[in-house]
């Protein structure tokens, strides 16, 4: 009998093409998802090597960070200069090395982390890489999927395998049933805090338990989309009925017999009894309440309920760490965070900008209005999404509120386009990074769930969104 | 890729906590498509004001630090986003070792492409670099990578781990892709087995 293995171990075993003695691997990638802002240097890294791409049909660009949002992009032309070079070069790249692509003008287009999945390319039991830190999403599926830097971009367009030394194993164990009001992202914001940013660094983490079982495909990827900001190379939840129901009929899965054959694999996808976690982390779901980021890494997480904290209630580095971002994020200890005032609201991105997403926000904003001189923009994840929200009525339920009704990209997320926080602009933010300068230069974000960002945008303050249910 | 084998430089202390890849190089810097030139911009928000002026207390500021070629950082240094314009801006900048009590994953594999050794030590010598480093430019630091050592300003020798295969490559100046297409046969195999295994994939 073989030892039990976590479901990293399967999957990883599966994709080893060659192991030297000291563990040093070469593991296979299925699938390698391309965007504009960090692949150009490894395109011209081929050309000038004189080498081709292994595998264009394994490979899927999309252009998402730099691209505008606003509804007038269709015709085509993006004014930033720098922006719109490194958008033309992938269309570029893409046409002269073969692989798939959606352009800025296919309604398929939008984040890559959401194209992949939607489109079908990620399924069960793969390896998944991006030059982005957010192809942690991918785990929702029980897929491998990790973000590379442009060398080893480079590195899988050229063999489509990647030098790798296993992880250790992690698990995060949500117990129970969530409390109403309470979300995915409450959930992996709390796992955060619970084990700081650095705290995943050297692992994968399996997240497992009844609630993230309960948790729709949305849910689990927007939970394994913060894996990376809890310092993990990869997320992982093993896939179920809930899996298979998503991927099937999707234009890339499999159909008939192959599909049948797939499942029967994808079924073996789960981590035996008895296998051994190096770390284990156990949080009830009923303990989770909805939080926000009071500070400017995404581990200064606290119930919506708390007051900001002061620096003398940490230790080592972080004192002044919570002293530097008290002061950039302008606020004061004890302040109860539900004091404090919101200038700006974004609903999307790779962590929140799927249908679930703003159905969650929109059944808070139904027949209500944000507050006035607020700036609110929902930027729905895919052109896909966003056609989807028009049928089910959200997109009027949005913009009667008051917001803007996006076109599909990344936007004020990471704030490359002109979607930014000017100085002192304060956000609340459905993103994953509230970075000092992140959303813009001396932009203050606080990260929240779609709802929580919904009510702080009729309030004006940060809210406690179960108050409005 | 340029080889590392010895370093003898002045360090630079920064002991802030999680110095993520927002701060190391903001997202303006990332529209380029080459991968030369960051070095005037790394660190640019904590270097320049909104003039472009220099901030003098920043430590790349400091006359004594401006030549700096190792960083003694605080914990979970390069957290956050994947772009390997951080290590780039770094070597640009001229520094090629980067001491801290943990690297984020994805900064860490970054660095070794492109000349730079990121060093991981327990809380304790890097407390004690970081004191070496604050001395300023009359404190050289020397970093020996084939040895796994690094001699303070008063002769304190302090041994390093490495990973055996990122040392060879390093200290070799070896190019990753080359290494792995003289594995060609081995991953043709790999997936003659998938179409059979996995032939949705």
């Amino acid at each position: 009998m073989t030892a039990p293995k976590t479901l990293y171990d399967k999957i990883w075993d599966a994709h080893v093409v060659s192991e030297d003695a000291d563990g040093t691997s070469l593991l296979y990638i299925d699938r390698h998802l391309v965007h504009e802002v960090t692949s150009p240097q490894a395109f011209e890294g081929l050309r000038m090597a004189g080498r081709q791409v292994r595998a264009p049909e394994k490979t899927i660009a999309v252009p998402d960070h730099n691209v505008p949002t606003t509804l007038d992009r269709a015709s085509g032309v993006i004014e930033n200069e720098e922006s719109r070079i490194q958008v033309e070069a992938l269309d570029k790249n893409a046409r002269d090395f073969g692989v798939h692509y959606y352009p800025v003008s296919d309604v398929r287009q939008g984040i890559v982390h959401i194209v992949g999945p939607e489109q079908g390319w990620t399924l069960p039991g793969m390896t998944v890489v991006c030059g982005d830190s957010h192809t942690a999403t991918h785990g929702a599926f029980g897929a491998l999927a990790h973000g590379i830097g442009t060398s080893e971009v480079e590195h899988v367009l050229a063999t489509q395998t990647l030098i790798q030394k296993k992880s250790k194993n992690m698990k995060v164990e949500i117990t129970g049933k969530l409390r109403p009001g309470v979300t995915a992202k409450d959930i992996t914001l709390s796992v955060i805090g619970a084990t700081g940013t650095a705290g995943g660094t050297g692992y994968v983490i399996e997240y497992c338990g009844q609630a993230i079982r309960d948790l729709s495909m949305e849910g689990r990827m927007t939970v394994c989309n913060m894996a990376i900001e809890g310092g993990a190379r990869a997320g992982l939840i093993a896939p179920d009925e809930k899996t298979f129901e998503y991927c099937k009929g999707r234009p890339h899965a499999p159909k008939g017999a192959a599909w049948d054959a797939a499942v029967a694999y994808w079924k073996t996808l789960f981590t035996d009894e008895g296998a051994h976690f190096d770390k284990v982390i156990t949080i009830a779901g009923e303990d989770i309440a909805p939080v926000v980021t009071w500070g400017t890494s995404p581990e200064d997480v606290l119930p919506i309920t708390a007051t900001v904290p002061a620096p003398e209630d940490f230790q080592g580095g972080k004192v002044e760490a919570a002293k530097r971002a008290l002061d950039y994020m302008g606020l004061t200890a004890g302040q109860k965070l539900t004091d404090i005032e919101i200038d700006t609201v974004f609903i999307g991105s790779c962590t929140n900008g799927r249908i679930e997403d703003l159905r969650a926000a929109a059944a808070i904003l139904k027949g209500k209005k944000i507050k006035d001189g607020m700036r609110a923009m929902v930027v729905p994840g895919s052109g896909l999404v966003r056609a989807q929200a028009e049928e089910e009525g959200l997109a009027d339920i949005f913009k009667e509120a008051g917001f803007e009704w996006r076109m599909a990209g990344c936007s004020m997320c990471l704030a490359m386009n002109p979607d930014q926080l000017s100085e002192g602009e304060r956000c609340a933010s459905t993103s994953n990074r509230n970075f000092e300068g992140r959303q813009g230069y001396k932009g203050r974000t606080h990260l929240v769930s779609p709802a929580m960002a919904a009510a702080a945008a009729i309030t004006g303050k940060l809210t406690d969104v179960r108050e409005m249910m | 890729m340029e080889k590392f084998q010895k370093l003898s430089g002045i360090a630079a202390p920064m002991p802030l906590v999680n110095i993520d890849t927002d701060m190391i190089i903001p997202k303006v810097f990332l529209k380029t498509i080459k991968r030369s030139g960051l070095g005037v911009n790394l660190f640019d928000e904590m270097r320049y004001d909104r003039q472009g002026n220099e901030i003098p207390d920043f430590v790349l500021n400091k006359p004594q630090y401006r030549d700096a070629q190792i960083l003694v950082a605080g914990d979970n240094f390069g957290c956050g986003s994947s772009r390997e314009h951080a290590p780039w801006a770094i070597a640009d900048f001229g520094i090629k070792c980067v001491i801290s009590t943990s690297f984020a994953d994805i900064f860490f594999n970054n660095c070794f492409k492109n000349g730079i050794l990121p060093i991981v030590l327990p809380q304790e010598q890097v407390d004690l670099l970081m004191k070496d480093a604050e001395k300023g430019a009359n404190a050289r630091m020397e970093v020996d990578l084939e040895d796994q050592t690094i001699t303070t300003s008063d002769g304190e020798v302090i041994k390093f781990d490495v990973d055996a295969f990122k040392k060879h490559c390093l200290l070799n100046g070896l190019d990753d892709i080359g290494l792995t297409m003289e594995k060609a046969t081995a991953i043709d195999a790999y997936e003659e087995r998938a179409k059979q295994s996995f032939p949705w994939a």
